[in-house]
């Protein structure tokens, strides 16, 4: 073509590059600044959407206190907090191993919901007909199990054929729900499909009702840190999440890995199942794991999958989450706002990824023909 | 009209939610995104449209001002939405199934928030019928196939025409199965993903408009929206990423939602309460047996796009 101009080099006015190392400091700051961003455009989305703030704009201090006082202003506010914290964490502790070797498990959901119809189903059938103790270990298996189950369907069929687990996992979850509402009709024949609180199968409680289900939840975070850093099946997991074809070369058996991890975190959605039914809850509604199978995933992702750091961004969320809660009831809107909040933060928090993993260079300021030459001399 | 008849046309009219949905998430998957946000882009959709009708549904303009105008106001919002997503994961390059997740909590809250502060007398009662145009008046099922009906047959085989007869359909299929290849070839890969994302999600959107306004009718409709935009994600797989076969996918989940409530009516039939839900269940079994006998298969035209799911970032090897 004619129009080639002569040895022009065309810079563009953007240059991205990835970031080599990560400066934990600076990291700190942007993703802090990126929740600060974050709230101020909360703040502005507020003034839109909620009349009594539009009308009086100096409450606006009360709105952001709001988040304080959501989860620390009374006692019982606070251990619903750290409860909150609890379970959320333990389905995105239990998504996490399956995370970690890019098994994009979005059931866990499903797992949780199955994981209580399962503890509920041996509560109803044998609560009051077996000691209390038993039944407690026996509604244990039984949600793991169901999680387990439910988990190892998805990773059985990417196994064998490489069916996409994305899709297959989304699928299950309203499997599940559909399950649960087809034995809430079979168990409550009355037709209000409203199962109530059983009698039995409630968790003992230590000094607090929560204070068990937190304990648990701790500890299954250290184990999950420790299974996942210093042992070999952490390794393997690794291994295939960064290469399957590294996995196979060293001798992994990555379908047996797939297979094995997604029993486990199965298994421990199951758990929190476990959790909700005999700790919470002692019923099963089609709303039991309340949308926390996917909060989990971005709890999972926000914290890089480490589940010491996995607690924070747990916390983070649920401090929304329930900061947002008292906003809806102090200044009266919809019971659906927190999830507004809650979407804007992480839409920040999303995109401030980016400036920790990249640099950016603009044409002329920091150029990379610069650098270039820089590298010449 | 008899009972049958009656019958598959609702489960035609149902559909057409799901047409909406899968046709904008076929759209975004053949660029490569993997796109979760697609119920909160419905819901915001659904509440963009009521939005506007809200402000104009007494106004007194020509209906058929009415009717573009509230289709506008659902593009809009929906567009936003795709524009965030699009801005996330092609720009940020942030993880796919993050962002979407993120996207459907902001949009269904959203949309609650708003559409509880809307005069259902307004955006509602006198828009219905002007949006059920050419069979308004009449008793039987047929009142159900309105503007946004046949738009959605029009856009559906408009997208399969696009995406398999043009060539900024093949450019657009080359983005998705490898974008570094459709690079080097000289394709503005940014700019078709943007595109393919912002369009998607302005078609999911009128699925949540079509819903509320046309198909349910009612000021409850919004809050079942969120799980129709589940099932949408369901059908392009149903539908093996191609727009034309959302037509008869739809119908088919239409057809299993809406037996549950017209089975009853067949004295041969016996049904008790429990078997509802196994019939609701039904779609997503189907679905599931599709996804894994597409996978046995293995036909490399019934696959998902090879980098579903993956951001693009050209100086990565």
């Amino acid at each position: 073509m004619s129009t080639v101009k002569k040895n022009e080099v065309r810079e563009p006015l953007i240059h991205l590059s990835k970031r080599t190392s990560v400066n934990p400091v600076r990291a700190w700051a942007i993703r802090i600044a990126a929740i600060v961003l974050g709230l101020i455009v909360c703040g502005l989305v507020a003034f839109l959407l909620i009349e009594k703030l539009n009308a009086h704009p100096e409450k606006i201090g009360d709105f952001y206190t709001a988040f304080i006082k959501g989860s620390f202003s009374t006692s019982r506010k606070f251990w619903k907090f750290l409860k909150n914290i609890a379970i959320l964490l333990c389905v995105s502790l239990a998504l996490t191993p399956a995370f970690r070797m890019r098994f994009w498990n979005i059931g866990g959901e499903g797992q949780t919901l199955v994981g209580v119809l399962g503890a509920i189903a041996v509560d109803f059938y044998l609560g009051g007909k077996i000691p209390e103790w038993l039944l407690l270990i026996l509604m244990f298996i039984a949600a793991l199990l169901t999680g387990a189950v439910w988990g190892v369907i998805p990773a059985l069929f990417r196994a064998k054929w490489g069916t996409n687990e994305t899709l297959f996992t989304l699928m299950m979850n309203y499997v599940a729900t559909f399950l649960v509402s087809y034995f809430l009709v079979i168990w409550v024949p009355s037709g209000s499909s409203s199962l109530g609180k059983l009698k039995y199968g409630k968790l003992p409680s230590i000094g607090n009702d929560y204070l068990l289900i937190i304990l648990i939840v701790v500890a299954l975070a250290v184990a999950l840190y420790i299974y996942l850093n210093y042992t070999k099946h952490g390794y393997e997991i690794n291994v295939v999440g960064e290469s399957v074809r590294t996995a196979q070369y060293v001798g992994i058996n990555e379908k047996k890995v797939i297979i094995r991890t997604m029993i486990l975190s199965g298994a421990l959605c199951g758990l929190a199942g476990y959790l909700i039914a005999a700790g919470l809850d002692q019923t099963v509604t089609t709303e039991s794991a309340g949308g926390q199978g996917f909060t989990g995933i971005m709890v999972a992702w926000l914290g890089k999958f480490n589940p010491l750091a996995m607690i924070l961004t747990a916390a983070l969320i649920q401090l929304l989450n329930q900061g947002a809660a008292q906003i809806s009831q102090d200044f009266d809107v919809s019971g659906a706002f927190p999830n507004v909040i809650v979407g804007i933060i992480l839409f920040f928090i999303i995109g401030s990824e980016f400036f920790i993993n990249y640099e950016i260079h603009f044409r002329g300021h920091h150029g990379l023909a610069e650098a270039g030459k820089e590298a010449v001399k | 009209m008899n009972i049958w008849l009656n019958f598959l046309i609702d489960s035609l009219a149902f559909g057409a939610t799901f047409m909406y949905g899968s046709t904008g998430e076929i759209l975004t998957e053949k660029a490569g995104h993997l796109n979760l946000g697609i119920p909160g882009i419905m819901c915001m959709g659904g509440a963009g449209g009521c939005l506007i009708l809200n402000m104009i549904g007494k106004s007194g303009l020509p209906p058929f001002l009415i009717v573009i105008l509230g289709i506008l106001g659902s593009l809009i919002l929906s567009m936003l939405c795709g524009l965030i997503y699009s801005f996330l994961t092609v720009t940020l390059r942030a993880n796919q199934n993050v962002t979407g997740l993120a996207l459907t909590t902001f949009g269904v809250g959203l949309m609650k928030v708003i559409m509880s502060k809307l005069d259902a007398t307004v955006y509602l009662i006198g828009p219905k019928m002007m949006y059920r145009w050419p069979f308004a008046g009449r008793q039987d099922s047929l009142q159900c196939l309105g503007v946004l009906f046949f738009l959605a047959i029009i856009i559906v085989l408009l997208s399969s025409w696009v995406l398999f007869r043009t060539r900024v359909g093949l450019q657009l299929r080359a983005v998705g199965e490898n974008p570094a290849t459709a690079d080097a070839v000289g394709i503005n890969v940014t700019r078709y993903k943007y595109m393919a994302t912002c369009i998607g999600s302005g078609i999911a959107g009128l699925g949540g408009f079509y819903y509320i306004i046309d198909y349910m009718v009612s000021q409850e409709a919004y809050l079942s929206l969120e799980a129709f935009g589940w099932l949408s994600i369901a059908l392009v797989i149903f539908a093996l990423w191609r727009p034309h076969l959302t037509i008869i996918g739809s119908f088919v989940f239409g057809f299993l939602f809406s037996c549950s409530s017209y089975i009853t009516n067949i004295s041969w039939i016996q049904v008790t309460m429990a078997t509802k839900p196994l019939l609701k269940m039904l779609p997503y079994v189907v679905t599931i047996i599709v996804l894994v006998i597409s996978s046995i298969r293995n036909k490399r035209e019934n696959q998902p796009p090879a980098s579903l799911g993956l951001s693009y970032f050209r100086e990565e090897r």
